[in-house]
């Protein structure tokens, strides 16, 4: 019960940051539109609709970047994270608090994208939707580590698509063929696997990543 | 501090041994393995080719060992070997790659092709080690970045298996397999010069990383001698 307490505090601090200085999700928001606008020039005329929906991947492994990039930036300005790492809690708690705020801002901003899509491209179904779902959850466990990790280095902006586009690409592949498969089971229960074994690592190892000595 | 001669003691022996080996091996391979029917001379890049592609695997396999001990019992050594072998994993892992297209193009006309499950999956886990440089010298030096490395090199091993479930999966929306590697049973000339030819790069990539490693020590030595001076 202290755990859940912990994790919701950190999520609530969170959430309440970006709140105040809404510095994420106005900028994932406009990314993933102006994408969108892009996309109508990059899929010429009788592409189809699996094309937008290969497409409307990249955005959203892309819009996820970009706000898992800024995860850990208001810590690391004002040396909250060395306070955070003190703090009487489990570190991972520390983890799966961030995991959730940046999976709340990666839902609204999807709650604008999606439906826009529709409006522009192609129809979603429940299960593509499922699988939409399914998939931030892994990339937000998998990416907060892995920008915890970037933000103690130089060039952390630039690290991190280095280091979670090749282990993104089960996400990909699972969410495009949530979309497209005529048999799209398959592909949610590749992601909740990937959701399951990438969560249970990134808990466990999130405390070697952020301790100094 | 041990001395230099005792980290390469019996080094240069081996390193002589693998070379002997990795002669015979190439003589197995080009004047004694027979010829295969249906693809020629082309084949016998296949002696190299596997080889090669398989100690990557085992250099990553053993890098992400090496950071499971250091995550679980402490100390630098287990940083620098687990480094110094996915250094190595990324060299051979290059070498799979042009010996692969080589081979891809004497045999199936392209450079590349995403039909062959492996290939893709070699490629996603080599640009997931490649991005372990990125991180390793983007870090500051130190206990962080020794546990960063690990927790990243052992991220490719769960990546491995979940991927080629992945690639296995895509098939259906990309495209199917047209063709597959299993040709006709390998005779047992074949046979033992891959397996020569197996050892012979095995023991290469061992050496190549006691050495590596012997000069990374060094070189630490050196520098914390230099520290001292000052």
């Amino acid at each position: 019960m202290r755990y859940l307490a912990d994790v919701a505090a950190l999520t609530r601090k969170d959430l309440r940051v970006e709140l105040r200085a809404q510095d994420t999700l106005p900028a994932m928001l406009l990314f993933v539109l102006s994408m969108l606008v892009v996309f109508h020039f990059a899929l010429p005329e009788g592409t189809g609709e699996d094309a937008a929906y290969g497409l409307l991947w990249v955005a959203i492994v892309f819009t996820a970047l970009l706000g898992l990039a800024r995860a850990w930036i208001p810590e690391q300005e004002h040396g909250v994270f060395d306070a955070l790492v003190l703090a009487p809690c489990d570190r991972s708690a520390i983890w799966v608090g961030k995991t959730v705020a940046t999976l709340a801002f990666l839902v609204a901003a999807q709650a604008v994208a999606l439906p826009a899509f529709v409006l522009f491209f192609a129809p979603l179904d429940g299960v593509a939707l499922a699988g939409v779902l399914l998939a931030d959850v892994g990339i937000c466990a998998v990416g907060s580590l892995m920008a915890a990790m970037a933000a103690a280095g130089r060039a952390r902006e630039l690290l991190l698509p280095l280091l979670l586009l090749p282990l993104s690409m089960p996400l990909i592949v699972g969410g495009v063929g949530s979309a497209v498969s005529t048999e799209p089971e398959r592909y949610l229960l590749l992601l909740a696997l990937y959701d399951g074994i990438f969560a249970v690592l990134s808990w466990a190892s999130f405390e070697y990543v952020v301790t100094e000595s | 501090m041990s001395s230099p001669f005792s980290r390469i003691r019996g080094l240069p022996s081996l390193a002589a041994f693998a070379a002997g080996l990795m002669g015979l091996a190439l003589l197995l391979s080009f004047f004694i393995a027979p010829e295969d029917g249906d693809q020629g001379i082309s084949q016998r890049i296949f002696y190299i080719h596997v080889p090669i592609a398989l100690t990557a695997y085992f250099c990553f396999g053993l890098g992400a060992w090496k950071a499971l001990l250091l995550l679980w019992r402490g100390g630098e050594r287990y940083d620098l070997e687990s480094y110094v072998a996915i250094h190595q994993g990324t060299i051979f892992g290059s070498l799979t790659l042009i010996t692969g297209a080589i081979w891809a193009k004497a045999s199936w006309g392209v450079w590349w092709t995403w039909d062959s499950n492996q290939l893709v999956l070699f490629l996603t886990l080599f640009l997931f080690y490649c991005a372990y440089f990125m991180l390793r010298f983007s870090l500051p030096e130190g206990p962080r970045r020794a546990r960063s490395s690990a927790v990243y090199a052992l991220f490719g091993v769960a990546l491995i298996p979940v991927s080629f479930l992945a690639i296995r999966l895509a098939e259906d929306f990309i495209h199917p397999t047209t063709f597959t590697r299993d040709g006709p049973q390998m005779t047992g000339t074949m046979f033992t010069a891959f397996c020569v030819s197996w050892a012979a790069v095995t023991l290469l990539a061992y050496v190549l990383y006691r050495v590596e490693l012997v000069g990374k020590r060094l070189h630490i030595d050196l520098r914390e001698l230099r520290e001292a001076l000052e």
